[in-house]
């Protein structure tokens, strides 16, 4: 072992942070292509997950294929064109009022993509990426809708941090399997859907509105709610799926 | 210490294994062994810290002084946790995904200071690299046993196929729901220290 002195300590340790910071700036800098690729890669496995259409062992690439990517804005719920996607690249988001951010988001983009399922020409599933606070972490999930945009055809949640095997759940696809057949709003038009306690009733009208909860998760359940709330609501999707309806209507 | 490199390679395997003899690095061992996918990866990824970080250790151990030697030490092993941790988010994207937390918390598994500690800073880098490898594949051994053990009775499948049909999957075994929590391992780490002290009389501690 070397002898100690106050300036040797010093630049062994500097020397040392020196190479071991070099090191990781390579590794990180040189693996992020192959890290974004997967990201993506399984950010559109879930899409497909979310609409039903995965199918193990298949190439994620093809079964996305048919799948159609077009960006929205929140607000007035309106398609962009390409036009509008080029000029405004990078659009700012904006600071929620603590009473309207019910999900914990604290910022909110000005436009989202939305992933839209075609069947015969007309549209049959639209996917919607959402996300919320819940115990720990934000959460992030695919919404896949029916056609008739109130019923939930099937939800994957895709990045998470929450407790696992409690609140960490909301992965188990079993639990998501649950949600299929729902149903967001009532036929007034008011978001009804959220995460109960126990085990949802099997009968009755009300069966349509609530999803199972989780044991010793009650936190991560109620931010689940939350963010359905939220992001069917009128600052999250909902502008965009007034605009589909009026637009079948006048379709005939 | 006057092993030979054989000697030093199998030794920490049975006979002065670093979870059953010395009781180290249990944390991970709970927590990655419900199925043998994740212990298996988690066990390569400590293996190739512990014989790295020992064998750099080893390497520089004239020039750090006594005095910050602890620091230095966590900051070679972090490095590369680090390093492991983005090589498996870039090529085994699913499996990073579900050892998560773990694989950072390498860094606070104390089997991976303890031989650099307490053998790489007085050893060759050869002999630590060696020992490295030893110990990890000693905390291997015991991750895969205890994984084996769980992942068979409680969720009826060994590495992802199943061996024994469950009974919500319309088969005829019953899960065992208390394997599935990680508290299951701390009584299979027992009965495996147990059954490694019974075997060989002389890991037993004196009263």
């Amino acid at each position: 072992m070397a002898k100690d002195s106050i300036f040797r300590s010093y630049y062994t340790v500097l020397l040392l942070a020196l190479v071991c910071s070099a090191l990781i700036a390579v590794t990180a800098v040189g693996l992020r292509p192959q890290q974004e690729s997967n990201r993506l890669q399984d950010r559109r496995k879930n899409i497909l997950y979310a609409a039903g259409l995965y199918e193990k062992g298949k190439n994620i690439d093809e079964l996305f294929a048919p799948i159609e990517t077009r960006y929205i804005e929140l607000a007035t719920g309106l398609y962009l064109s390409a036009e509008q996607l080029d000029s405004k690249s990078k659009p700012k988001g904006r600071v929620l009022e603590s009473e309207e951010d019910i999900a914990g988001l604290h910022l909110l983009e000005q436009y989202s993509p939305v992933y839209l399922v075609k069947q015969n020409g007309k549209l049959s599933q639209i996917i919607l990426p959402v996300r919320g606070k819940g115990l720990w972490s934000t959460m992030y999930a695919y919404v896949a809708i029916d056609s008739d945009l109130t019923t939930i055809r099937g939800i994957s949640f895709y990045e998470h941090g929450e407790t696992p095997g409690l609140g960490g759940e909301i992965e188990n696809r079993k639990w998501q399997e649950g949600w299929q057949g729902k149903k967001l709003y009532t036929p007034d038009g008011g978001m009804e859907l959220r995460v109960i306690k126990g085990t949802a009733e099997a009968t009755g009208d009300k069966r349509l509105y609530q999803i199972d909860g989780l044991s010793g998760a009650t936190l991560t359940a109620k931010g689940v709610s939350k963010l359905m709330e939220f992001w069917f609501g009128e600052h999250g999707f909902k502008p965009y799926l007034l605009q589909l309806k009026n637009r079948d209507k006048s379709n005939g | 210490m006057a092993d030979t490199k054989k000697e030093l390679f199998l030794i920490p395997i049975f006979r002065r294994n670093p979870i059953a003899l010395l009781v180290l690095g249990v944390c991970s061992a709970l927590a990655v062994t419900g199925q043998m996918i994740t212990a298996f990866v988690m066990s390569i990824c400590v293996m190739l810290v512990v014989a790295f970080s020992s064998m750099t250790i080893s390497l520089v151990r004239t020039q750090i002084p006594s005095s910050v030697r602890i620091g230095l030490q966590i900051t070679v092993i972090a490095t590369l946790v680090i390093m492991v941790d983005q090589i498996l988010k870039a090529y085994a994207f699913e499996l990073s995904k579900q050892l998560s937390i773990y694989v950072g918390l390498i860094i606070t598994n104390c089997i991976v200071m303890g031989r650099a500690e307490g053998y790489a800073m007085n050893n060759t880098p050869i002999s630590s690299f060696i020992d490295g490898i030893g110990n990890g594949l000693g905390y291997g051994f015991i991750l895969m046993s205890v994984s084996f053990v769980r992942e068979l009775l409680g969720a009826g499948t060994l590495f992802g196929y199943e061996v024994l049909p469950l009974t919500s999957n319309g088969g005829w075994y019953v899960r065992n729901g208390l394997l599935v929590l990680p508290a299951s391992a701390f009584f299979l780490i027992a009965l495996l220290i147990w059954l490694l002290r019974s075997l060989d009389p002389e890991q037993q501690e004196k009263n």
